[in-house]
């Protein structure tokens, strides 16, 4: 069985808005569609998408799921491998999950929507 | 769902407020007191690439995607101090590009005077952001630096094409400055106010392209799930900038000469198009009467793109300005760099000065900020310079290159035959040149890709597209 090791920034329980003002990592391993054998949450000492990049590679993460990302730092995790889900918002759970069934596309919202209280 | 908002009272009619929002010239937002989106304008949408489709309903920092909403939300601020507040931050859009924004916000009253929600205004501060750290006004359109008699007759012409509303054409190798000469352009024209929407004709698919740019309607194709307003639509009011138009599939050309005969955009799968009020600027390093004439583009569109032609020469052929632009790059990146470096020694100046530049003012520019990371005096010698540049033959000054393009309301011009196998060979022997350095500097550096870029004056991302693209690994 192969592993899998999947990187989320987060903010919360939440996909963390923009990549380059990361301070926190979940970091998922697992085949695609089987348990979580292991979940880490690194902390950066301070947000900097070359320091995040650095820590991707370090932890040999296969996949990253995102919010909005530079172009060069896109093109730089692709170049080494990485394949990136960007553009992501919402619960990192429900992302999780996404692509653990292969239906997370770049650029997807995953929140209810709702305008005063009422969804839409 | 599709809402059509409404103002009353303020004329004998009910006025379309999502009307009203999209031609005011800055990126509007309104949310719900739980910051939730409830409504944009178009100006919001050209800024961050989401429709109020896309945006609607969803927390505003997941829209926006500035930094000031993680580091220090505004919005939350102004809920707390009961006021107004201003701030200058960036955003990443759709493209995933980096604006400098400034973020304005306000509370939204009812007509009871209860608090309802938030409005935030957008601000593209891209023109006031490029934050020259001189700036030589005499010399100058806009960033760009110039002297020599070919650029000060561009400079002399640019401000009355700026206001004339024309299309215009530019043309000039790789690196001579046409993105910053379209967007001096829209900066100075009447449009200043309005989007500037930027599109590579060269780096999408041909089937992508037209929705891209176009637009498309719910179900023009597989995968169409929601109407697209495309290019075109973002950037009503404003400027569009066409930039590799040599690279714009056939069918497409034909499109875009119905749009400067009519004025009208018709969306991929539309029954109805939609008049647009956008200036075209268009750019190119191909030569367009050579491509005419093996049919690569059309003749007509031609004609109608060329009512001005900019051509920006080649750096080797603007003298005295490669001296202007090596002091120039040399004081922005030795106080960007906070170095202290005043000058060159004589061999670097004579190197600097003679090397030919086939990548223009890029590759200078790619140079001297090698350079100024290198250097540890308070000159720049000549082994700060990148190695390939050392063993350069030094350039024959005599030009064989055609005279300077006619700027005004010209026709297109029948170049010489010699001029587009000429710079076929150039754009040809440049990338084997390139491809070249890249596999020596990287033979140097033992693979370490780090020092390879760094000795090749590129950023590291800027390495690892080129190797990719000359497919070296």
């Amino acid at each position: 069985m192969t592993l899998h090791k999947v990187a989320i920034p987060i903010l919360g329980e939440e996909i963390v808005p923009r990549f380059d003002l990361t301070t926190e990592v979940i970091i998922l391993t697992t085949a695609k569609v089987s348990d979580i054998q292991d979940k880490k949450i690194i902390v950066l000492p301070r947000s900097s998408p070359d320091e995040l990049c650095h820590t991707l590679l370090v932890q040999e993460i296969n996949t990253l799921i995102c919010g909005a990302i530079e172009d060069e730092y896109y093109e730089f995790l692709k170049w080494k491998k990485i394949e990136v889900f960007d553009g992501v918002s919402g619960a990192w759970t429900l992302a999780f999950e996404r692509w653990q069934t292969q239906t997370l596309n770049p650029g997807d919202i995953l929140f209810t929507r709702m305008v005063e209280g009422y969804l839409i | 769902m599709h809402l059509c908002p409404e103002i009353h009272q303020l004329m004998r009619s009910p006025l379309d407020f999502a009307h009203i929002l999209d031609e005011i010239p800055l990126g509007i937002l309104v949310m719900d007191t739980d910051l939730r989106v409830v409504h944009l304008n178009r100006f919001f949408q050209a800024l961050t690439g989401f429709s109020l489709d896309m945006a609607r309903g969803v927390p505003c920092r997941n829209v926006l995607r500035s930094s000031a909403c993680i580091i220090n939300c505004p919005i939350l601020a102004t809920h707390r101090k009961n006021r107004s507040i201003s701030c200058t931050s960036d955003i990443i859009n759709t493209d995933r590009q980096k604006l400098p924004v400034r973020i304005t916000t306000a509370q939204i009253m009812d007509t009871q005077g209860h608090f309802t929600g938030y409005m935030e205004t957008i601000e593209d501060l891209r023109s006031s952001a490029s934050n020259d750290l001189e700036k030589n006004v005499a010399y100058s359109f806009a960033n760009i630096i110039g002297r020599s008699q070919k650029m000060e007759t561009i400079f002399q012409t640019l401000p009355m094409l700026a206001q004339s509303d024309a299309s215009i054409l530019i043309t000039g190798e790789t690196g001579t400055g046409k993105d910053l000469v379209a967007e001096a352009i829209h900066q100075t024209s009447g449009r200043a106010g309005g989007p500037f929407i930027k599109i590579n004709c060269g780096a999408l698919p041909a089937t992508l392209l037209e929705s891209e740019i176009f637009g498309h309607m719910k179900g023009a194709f597989t995968g169409a799930v929601e109407n697209k307003p495309g290019r075109f639509k973002l950037a009503h009011n404003g400027t569009i900038f066409l930039t590799e138009i040599g690279d714009l599939p056939l069918p497409l050309q034909v499109k875009l000469l119905t749009f400067l005969d009519d004025r009208i955009i018709y969306p991929l799968g539309a029954t109805k198009g939609f008049n647009a009020n956008v200036r075209i600027i268009a750019a190119t390093h191909r030569d367009l009467e050579y491509m005419v004439s093996i049919g690569k583009f059309r003749k007509d569109l031609l004609f109608r793109l060329n009512v001005a032609r900019v051509h920006l020469p080649p750096l080797r052929e603007r003298g005295e300005d490669i001296r202007l632009l090596i002091d120039h790059f040399l004081n922005h990146y030795t106080k960007k760099q906070g170095k202290e470096i005043n000058g060159f020694s004589e061999p670097a100046l004579s190197v600097l000065l003679n090397y030919t530049y086939e990548g223009n003012i890029r590759e200078l520019r790619n140079i001297m900020e090698y350079a100024v990371n290198v250097a540890q005096g308070t000159r720049i010698e000549a082994d700060n310079l990148p190695a390939y540049i050392l063993d350069h033959e030094p350039i024959q000054r005599v030009s064989k290159m055609p005279a300077a393009e006619d700027v005004q309301n010209t026709q297109s011009e029948q170049l010489p035959s010699s001029t587009a196998p000429q710079r076929e060979e150039t754009e040809q022997t440049w990338s084997a040149v390139e491809r070249q350095m890249i596999i020596d500097a990287l033979k140097t550096s033992r693979g370490k890709k780090n020092k390879a870029a760094q000795s090749l004056g590129m950023s590291r991302s800027t390495l690892w597209r080129k190797i990719k693209a000359y497919q070296i690994e």
